[in-house]
């Protein structure tokens, strides 16, 4: 069924997205013309500076200390993101393929998480972190996101396994170690684009996690880059040259990702949207 | 197959069971659980459990510093307050404000473009036009935050920008400013979502059969006709869904305003998010600032819940 299609009005389409195109990038600009300014001034909103000062770059990675928070947030994503894809995966395998309908309900557990505001558990973690002994470690961090990240990977996993025919997984009747064997040798290989996108959200979600690091952890060099952020803008908020260019060092990471892997990050956020 | 074979073989009705499928049932019950255990236990660990202290701590009037044990039981009457007090109240209505802001302009702005270009983007221009509508997605929402609080600056675009056009009397520093702070952080929200909401509805529409369209041209419609009838209704999902994922992102928002405004000024911004926070952690009230979480969770459910069900029916 392809009927050529009128074309309401290209010019205008065109226009239209050219100029959401530029209300997107202006305050990305703004902050760059903004940090090129001599340190300690107060520059006007967009205006290419005479005297560019690149130095302003080298000097917030300076006092922010990004070498070691680049290395925090990286550690906090290697303890996050595996493990959640991990058990989200063999929970969404064990849920589409090994639960009777009886036993659907259990589902319905992770699945009440989904609309949960991180703002609605904040306060008891605060106090069951501290209880354990890991307020101000990253592991206050991972571990609950991990906890938190649940409801979301569970369903997508799962919605990917219900896609797979059951012939596959129930040829021969499988039990303990060969059902094993077969999730990592059959299951795991064939699930790999979902797994991908579920690990590029993920990632993006705690590198961009903000909240937690605010409450749990109050040394900013055991934060996420956007949870230092935070940090950053308190010290040198009045330096508006320098905190744009630290903003501007802070985000550079996910969008040089992004642009590396642009079509994935797309259709991972376009799924994401859709089945969150 | 086996999924309802087992069932059955349960169920009263079916013959007893041989032995080996119960056997069968029973290994299967006990993978079931190994594979699902490990996701439930960190999940109850860190949400349930949580969840389930969130609420205990709502009956309680505790300031956190102190054992919980000397805490004194204050039933409902959190709840009360955070349902009368004209503050508290404020901030829920700030949330909902919000909601507005961050859910119409995408929207509205998304199901134009769709509309005008009725097709998937493709070619080169495409590409950059994905690309570039989607930073917002990708960057820390702080740093939204950061960018558009220099926008909004005295010296920044925003006045730049109208004192370039002549409106240099409109000029101010809009997040300080008591009537278009709040507003001001709504359009932040609206930049961040404008490029994930443009794609999904124009992803939508390229979906929408072509000949409904051919078809509606015969019988002489005008484009509002063709929107009315044909636009709408075929992106009814798209728009469900850009809908649910703005007002979540709204009534829970908390980096936005915490680096734009703090809440300020006055409590003109101040969201639930962040006077839970505040609550709990500055003025040591974490029996309120609980309940007021319990509430915050309700309400998203409130709003959310109704758009989910009417998409499943329309799906059925």
């Amino acid at each position: 069924m392809t009927f050529p299609r009128i074309r309401t009005s290209p010019l205008f389409a065109r226009g239209l997205i050219i100029l959401l195109m530029v209300v997107t990038l202006l305050p990305f600009l703004s902050m760059l013309s903004a940090a090129l300014a001599p340190s300690g001034t107060y520059p006007s909103g967009l205006e290419w500076p005479a005297d560019p000062q690149w130095g302003n770059f080298a000097k917030a990675w300076q006092v922010a200390n990004m070498d070691e928070l680049l290395l925090s947030s990286i550690l906090i994503v290697l303890g996050t993101v595996p493990a959640a894809v991990l058990f989200a995966t063999m929970a969404g395998f064990g849920l589409a393929k090994l639960t009777t309908p009886r036993s659907a309900w259990f589902y319905l557990v992770f699945v009440i998480g989904l609309t949960l505001p991180f703002e609605a558990v904040i306060t008891p973690l605060y106090f069951e972190i501290r209880e354990i002994g890991l307020l101000n470690t990253r592991g206050a961090i991972i571990l609950p996101l991990i906890g938190l990240y649940m409801p979301f990977s569970v369903f997508w996993m799962r919605a990917h396994f219900m896609s797979i025919p059951n012939d596959l997984s129930e040829a021969s009747q499988l039990d303990g170690a060969r059902r094993w064997q077969e999730f990592w040798m059959v299951q795991v290989p064939l699930a790999r684009p979902a797994i991908m996108s579920l690990g590029i959200l993920l990632f993006l979600w705690t590198w961009n996690q903000f909240l937690l690091p605010v409450v749990l952890v109050q040394e900013p060099n055991r934060r996420t880059m956007a949870g230092a952020l935070g940090a950053f803008q308190g010290q040198w908020g009045t330096d508006i040259p320098l905190l744009c260019a630290g903003s501007l060092i802070i985000l550079a990471p996910t969008v040089i990702l992004f642009l590396i892997f642009q079509r994935q990050f797309v259709a991972a956020l376009l799924q994401g949207a859709v089945k969150g | 197959m086996t999924h309802l074979e087992n069932a059955t073989a349960g169920a009263p009705k079916a013959p007893a069971p041989r032995p080996a499928a119960t056997r069968r049932a029973r290994r299967r019950r006990r993978d079931a659980v190994m594979f699902i255990g490990p996701a439930f236990l960190i999940y109850a660990a860190f949400v349930i459990v949580p969840l389930g202290m969130s609420v205990y701590y709502s009956l309680l009037r505790w300031d956190g510093i102190g054992p919980i044990s000397g805490a004194t039981f204050y039933g409902l009457k959190n709840y009360i307050e955070v349902l009368t007090d004209d503050d508290l109240l404020q901030i829920i209505g700030n949330a909902f404000q919000l909601a507005a802001w961050f859910t119409i302009p995408p929207v509205v702005l998304g199901l134009a473009v769709a509309s005008a270009i009725r097709s998937q983007m493709a070619g080169r221009f495409g590409t950059a036009t994905r690309t570039i509508l989607f930073l917002p997605q990708v960057i820390p929402l702080v740093a939204a935050g950061i960018a558009w609080s220099w926008m909004y600056d005295r010296n920044g675009v925003v006045n730049q920008f109208l004192s370039l056009i002549g409106l240099e009397s409109w000029t101010r520093g809009w997040l300080g400013d008591f009537t278009y702070a709040l507003p001001a952080v709504g359009i932040i929200g609206a930049w961040v979502l404008l490029g994930l909401c443009t794609m999904l509805l124009v992803t939508g529409i390229a979906r929408i059969d072509g000949s409904l369209y051919e078809a509606a041209k015969l019988d002489g419609a005008r484009p509002r006709h063709e929107f009315r009838f044909v636009t709408l209704p075929g992106l009814k999902n798209e728009i469900g869904i850009c809908v649910t994922v703005t007002i979540i992102q709204a009534l829970s928002s908390f980096d936005i305003v915490y680096v734009a405004t703090a809440g300020g000024p006055g409590i003109e911004t101040t969201v639930p998010g962040l006077e839970i926070y505040r609550l709990a952690f500055a003025h040591r009230q974490v029996g309120l600032a609980s309940a007021l979480a319990i509430v915050l969770m309700i309400l998203v459910l409130a709003c959310v819940l109704p758009i989910q069900w009417a998409l499943r029916e329309r799906k059925q």
